[in-house]
C-alpha cells in the first residue's frame, strides 16, 4: 500500500513519520506538498505534528484553506483513510472533518513527555490489531491538546464508540491525574462517523522503534497497513 | 456609484463564556497578587483591525461578519464581535 504524509510549511514531524513508514515498516510513502492537488495515490493519507503557519491565528486555522486539502477532504469523503497526528487532529477538526476543538492546556505548560493511553475502540481501521483495554505508552508534545466539543458532540462520540483513545494512569484507569492537559472525558483521540478518518492528539510515529523507549505507536500503523492489503 | 473609501473595522474575538479561559484566569490571579482585590474576572481574546477599501459600509456589514466566521474565529469555542471604527469617504 502507499502511505502520503503531508507537509505544511511549519509541519516537523513529516520526516519522522515518514521514516517510520518506509523504514520500519517498509511501506511505499511520498511526501504530499500541500500546494499541490496530487494525493499520489496514496491509501492513507496523513496529517504529521508540527506548527503548520507557526500556529498563527488557531492551531490549523490557516493549514485548512491549503490548495491539497481539497482533495483531502474528497478523499475523505469518499471513505479514504486519514490520519491526522497532533497538529494533523487540529487541522482535522478545523477542516470540519472530524467534530470538536483543542484549548490550551488546563495547567498552561506544553506538554512533553510519555502518557498513557487506554484503547477503548479495538474495532477502527487504525486500531484493530490492538485490544480493547490496552494501555499504549506514546508521547505527546503539545501546548493546545486540550479537546474540546459542545455537550451534543460529546455525547455522540460517546454513545456510538467514537472515542478511540484516552488518556489514562498505567493500569489503564481513566482519571483527573491522568488527563494531562484538560481535555473533555480524558479524550486523547477519535474517528468520525465512518470511521475512517482518525484524529489523535499522541505521537505513534515517535513510539514505533525501541530506541526511543517504546514501540506501541507501532498497533496504529500496522492495523492501517493490515487493513488496506487485506 | 461606488465609494471609494478606506474603512478601518475591529473584530473582537474571544472565547465563548462556557469555555475555560486559563489565560485569562492567570491574569486576574497576577492581578490579585498586585492588590487589585476588585478585579472580578478577566477573559482574554484577540484583536484584528482590517483595513478596507472600496466597500460600502453596507457591504463591509455583510462580508466582515462572514470573514469572522469563517477565517478570525472558530466558532466551536469563540465569538466575535465586528465594529466599524472609522469610515473616510
Amino acid at each position: 500500500m502507499k502511505f502520503g504524509v503531508v507537509i505544511f510549511p511549519g509541519s516537523n514531524c513529516d520526516y519522522d513519520t515518514f521514516y517510520v513508514l518506509r523504514d520500519t515498516f517498509k511501506q511505499d510513502t511520498v511526501f504530499l506538498w500541500h500546494k499541490e492537488h496530487d494525493l499520489k495515490n496514496a491509501d492513507c493519507v496523513i496529517l504529521p505534528g508540527g506548527f503548520s503557519y507557526g500556529d498563527y491565528l488557531r492551531s490549523g486555522a490557516i493549514a485548512k484553506f491549503s490548495p491539497l486539502m481539497q482533495e483531502v477532504k474528497e478523499f475523505a469523503l469518499k471513505g479514504g483513510l486519514v490520519l491526522g497526528i497532533c497538529n494533523g487532529f487540529q487541522i482535522l477538526m478545523e477542516l470540519g472533518l472530524l467534530p470538536g476543538a483543542m484549548l490550551r492546556n488546563k495547567n498552561l505548560k506544553f506538554l512533553c513527555q510519555f502518557v498513557n493511553l487506554k484503547l477503548e475502540n479495538d474495532k477502527t481501521h487504525f486500531t484493530h490489531n490492538g485490544k480493547r483495554g490496552d494501555v499504549l505508552e506514546i508521547p505527546i508534545a503539545h501546548y493546545e491538546g486540550n479537546y474540546f466539543a459542545p455537550p451534543d458532540k460529546i455525547h455522540e462520540l460517546e454513545t456510538n464508540n467514537r472515542v478511540v483513545l484516552r488518556y489514562s494512569d498505567a493500569e489503564g484507569r481513566i482519571n483527573e491525574e491522568a488527563n494531562v492537559n484538560g481535555s473533555l472525558g480524558n479524550i486523547a483521540g477519535i474517528i468520525n462517523k465512518t470511521g475512517n478518518v482518525m484524529g489523535m492528539m499522541p505521537h505513534p510515529e515517535r513510539a514505533s522503534e525501541a530506541l526511543l523507549g517504546s514501540t506501541d505507536g507501532r498497533i496504529i500503523f500496522q492495523s492501517i497497513i493490515d487493513r488496506i492489503e487485506s | 456609484m461606488r465609494e471609494c473609501s478606506l474603512m478601518k473595522v475591529r473584530i473582537l474575538v474571544s472565547y465563548k463564556d462556557s469555555v475555560l479561559d486559563p489565560q485569562g484566569q492567570t491574569v486576574k490571579n497576577a492581578l490579585h497578587s498586585l492588590g487589585y482585590d476588585f478585579i472580578k474576572d478577566v477573559r482574554q481574546g484577540k484583536v484584528f483591525e482590517i483595513i478596507l477599501e472600496g466597500l460600502s459600509q453596507k457591504e463591509a456589514e455583510k462580508i466582515i461578519p462572514q470573514i469572522s466566521d469563517r477565517v478570525l474565529a472558530n466558532p466551536i469555542i469563540e465569538k466575535f464581535s465586528c465594529q466599524i471604527i472609522n469610515n473616510k469617504s
